[in-house]
């Protein structure tokens, strides 16, 4: 098979010069084959020590486990704690973010501050926070106190769920018994009752993981907000993305994960005077090169401008280019290969958290109350291995595609309100409704080693763009598209169709471009999903509809990790038809796979649509949005 | 004569067979955990592939014109009194004749021992441990003579549906 459909990371594949022994995530997928299928369907449990059982999937051998689960339970019980572990992730996430913010109000971390007000009073305003005449500290107070209570049992439905979907939804989950009152404590739940002996009904398993995804929907947007307040709400940025944005004259620091915590630092001390003439001296000509990978590049990019090097599977090849001088890592996603690849190379593969270190590795342990000094430190690390380069090693493709970033929901409002500065949403509403704008569809999740990179992104986007479907994206989706070139105005000239592209453009030209939007609009990092989620739940409310009948749908067609299953699965409950584009591991229980590809949308309006051809997936989403048209009396 | 069918339908790939064949293969006590805690583990003598529509355990036949006892030129690989093709180690040099003459690919070498391993229809059990574990009954042991009559009769049957 084809390993991936760009030409920077097939151009490194095949010249880099590392040697026979650098292997990477593809060589070991092969070396994986044939997978177990008990796995792929679902069916095997390793809950207990009496185990691990498996069922027979073609009926002749065991029908149970040693205690009496059968396939649908087994099944149920391995997504809910794919979710719960998702949802884990994204907790850890912002929970992370909460604990700076609490030192920035402590004055115990003083390289960060809230720089955006705005945003800080908007979030307030939305929770129910009172913010006439009180000082930005007092309101930060509050607002901290109100996040922070997320994660312990407050008892109470969470208020970053309560105050960011409209109510439709709310009386949904409540009369499905869906709401959680608590992040952490719902994560536990779905651990307690997925544990041995407890709860072996497929349907109730199933009710326990929507509710962690809709925790996992909360963590995500608390993070967001409370990143949007400490960093800055993203803004349109034009840059550059692929690897062709590493330089040889200058010293490479890539910086990889999820948290924005420490790679903002970076990004911000990295065009310090003296830092850049450290790098001179050192022989970069050039200075220094702050790239991004995975989400961490996405964080960087919508609020720096940051170029983006690449995607989650290919991080690998990030350092077979020879030209990389530190990856500098935080959490999620990281594969702990790359200290085996950069064992080839000259490149300081640096871990900064304590939750994650690899062996071959080097730990600088990110010290957020120090959080500049220790930024720097990583970036000296940079410029001390750049004098190790070996300039027979380098090879750095040529591809780089220009990308315009950044549309926070506030970026896509604010654009809006450049045609309509009284009703924004207005023209966002009138060419769904003229049909100029078809459909709505928000590509999230990761690059899969079992797709040839972005195969599944491109083939896709190609034929929903030309039908006039306005496609969002984030994490690696958004990537996919930056490299691809679909994020630029040209690109709307190129694939959207006749009524998108005037749209488009109208709006670009409003918003001072003097140019279209781009036709895939990037939001962001994958966990900042709740961005779509808020301009849905601003249209569904305009129109006086639940999310559930807006011509809006999802599709995760590369997806890889926990974190996009809950994700996916809270798109499901926010009532989106939502497309995965792997198998995931729930085919051993015919009852569990009916679920969730058809009793959901009965309960939910969403629903998973599971299909592995991109085009027939196009095609499955253009028939969700055209019936969602005309329920809502759309031609 | 028994041989080992391969019903390439109901194989899910999960590699019971390879672990049971290491297991029977040990050195002294046959459990999982004493054969990975072996210095030198034992090596599997089938192999699970993934091909273009599934995957298959690929499985020595015990040809009855078997090119691996044609070309062994030590006298290590032979024919057993019940007809299985199995390897003398004390005659086995390490000349890998045999991997280049299986068509299957199913005589491997052991390189830290210098000889070459295959299959041997596990003479010390009544049935073969790839046949024994393999959870999804992809591996059964059939009468050679009695298939093609239980083959007809399937047909027929069929054909009656």
């Amino acid at each position: 098979m084809e390993r991936s459909t760009d030409k920077a990371v097939i151009h490194v594949l095949n010249n880099h010069k590392g040697g026979k022994q650098v292997q990477t995530v593809w060589d070991r997928y092969e070396a994986q084959q044939p997978q177990c299928g008990f796995g792929e369907l679902g069916v095997c449990c390793r809950h207990c020590m009496q185990g691990p059982c498996r069922i027979d999937p073609f009926g002749e051998g065991p029908d149970r486990g040693i205690c009496g689960a059968t396939a649908d339970t087994i099944v149920a019980r391995g997504l809910a704690r794919a979710i719960a572990g998702g949802t884990a992730s994204h907790s850890g996430h912002a929970l992370h973010v909460a604990h700076v913010f609490k030192k920035i109000l402590t004055g115990e971390a003083p390289d960060y501050a809230i720089r955006d007000e705005v945003k800080l009073k908007a979030v307030a305003v939305r929770i129910g926070i009172d913010v006439e005449g009180r000082s930005v500290v007092d309101i930060a107070r509050e607002l901290l106190d109100k996040a922070l209570a997320e994660f312990g049992d407050k008892g109470e439905p969470l208020t970053w769920a309560a105050s960011t979907v409209p109510h439709g939804r709310i009386d949904v989950c409540r009369e499905l018994g869906i709401v959680p009152t608590s992040i952490d404590s719902t994560i536990a739940e779905v651990m307690h009752r997925t544990t041995y002996g407890v709860d072996a009904d497929p349907i109730n398993i199933l009710l326990g993981a929507l509710k962690c995804a809709v925790a996992d929907y909360t963590a995500c947007h608390l993070a967001t907000d409370l990143s949007d307040i400490l960093f800055g709400t993203p803004q349109p940025v034009i840059s550059k993305a692929n690897l062709g944005v590493l330089r040889e004259e200058a010293v490479n620091i890539a910086l990889h994960g999820h948290n924005p915590l420490l790679s903002d630092i970076i990004a911000q001390v990295a065009s310090e005077p003296e830092l850049i003439a450290e790098a001179k001296k050192a022989g970069a000509i050039e200075g220094l090169n702050v790239v991004g990978i995975c989400c961490t590049g996405n964080e960087v990019l919508m609020r720096h401008g940051i170029p983006l090097a690449t995607s989650s599977v290919s991080q690998e090849v990030a350092i077979m280019t020879g030209a990389l001088d530190a990856m500098v890592v935080d959490y999620q996603c990281i594969m702990p290969a790359v200290a085996t690849v950069a064992e080839c190379f000259h490149t300081k593969v640096i871990t900064t958290m304590p939750i994650a270190k690899m062996p071959g590795a080097e730990h600088m342990a990110f010290d957020d109350e120090n959080a500049a000094e220790c930024a720097r430190a990583i970036v000296r690390q940079g410029i001390e291995r750049f004098k190790l380069r070996n300039p027979d090693k380098v090879c750095i493709p040529q591809e780089s595609s220009t990308a315009i970033a950044g549309f926070s929901a506030e970026a896509i409002i604010g654009a809006l309100a450049k045609v309509n500065a009284d009703d924004p949403l207005k023209p966002l509403i009138d060419n769904i409704v003229a049909g100029n704008i078809r459909g709505i569809c928000l590509f999230a999740g990761c690059n899969t080693v079992k797709v040839p990179q972005d195969h599944n992104y491109v083939e896709m986007v190609k034929k929903l763009l030309a039908e006039n479907v306005l496609i969002l994206a984030t994490g690696c989706a958004s990537s996919a598209y930056a490299r691809h070139g679909f994020m630029t105005s040209e690109a709307t000239k190129k694939y959207a169709g006749k009524g998108l592209a005037a749209v488009l453009t109208a709006i670009g030209e409003a918003a001072g471009l003097e140019a279209a939007l781009p036709p895939v609009l990037h939001m962001g990092s994958c966990v900042d999903n709740p961005r779509a989620v808020d301009v849905a739940a601003a249209v569904a409310d305009k129109l006086g509809v639940d999310m559930s009948q807006l011509p809006v749908v999802a599709s995760a067609p590369e997806a890889v990790t926990e974190k996009a299953v809950a994700i996916g699965t809270w798109a499901v409950v926010g009532g989106f038809p939502t497309h995965l584009g792997v198998i995931p591991p729930v085919l051993g229980s015919k009852l569990v796979t009916e679920t969730l590809t058809a009793t959901l949308k009965d309960l939910l309006g969403g629903y998973f649509i599971v299909e592995p051809d991109p085009l027939k997936a196009a095609d499955a989403l253009l028939a969700v949005i055209d019936e969602r048209r005309a329920g809502l009396g759309l031609s | 004569m028994e041989v080992i069918y391969v019903r390439t339908d109901r194989c899910v790939g999960c590699k019971t067979c390879e672990i049971e064949c290491r297991i029977a293969h040990a050195d002294n006590e046959k459990t999982l955990f004493a054969a990975v805690s072996q210095a030198r583990p034992p090596k599997r003598r089938l192999f699970v592939e993934q091909g273009e529509t599934g995957k298959t355990p690929i499985i020595c036949r015990h040809c009855e014109e078997a090119p691996c006892i044609v070309d062994c030129i030590s006298g290590s690989i032979y024919r057993d009194e019940q007809g299985f093709v199995r390897r003398k180690k004390e005659r086995c040099m390490g000349c890998w004749s045999c991997i280049m003459a299986c068509p299957f690919g199913v005589v491997v070498r052991d390189a830290e021992a210098h000889i070459a391993v295959k299959c041997d229809h596990c003479p010390d059990l009544d049935i073969p441990a790839c046949v024994a574990g393999c959870p999804t009954k992809a591996l059964q042991l059939v009468d050679v003579d009695s298939l093609p009559q239980e083959r007809r009769k399937e047909l027929l049957l069929k054909k009656e549906v």
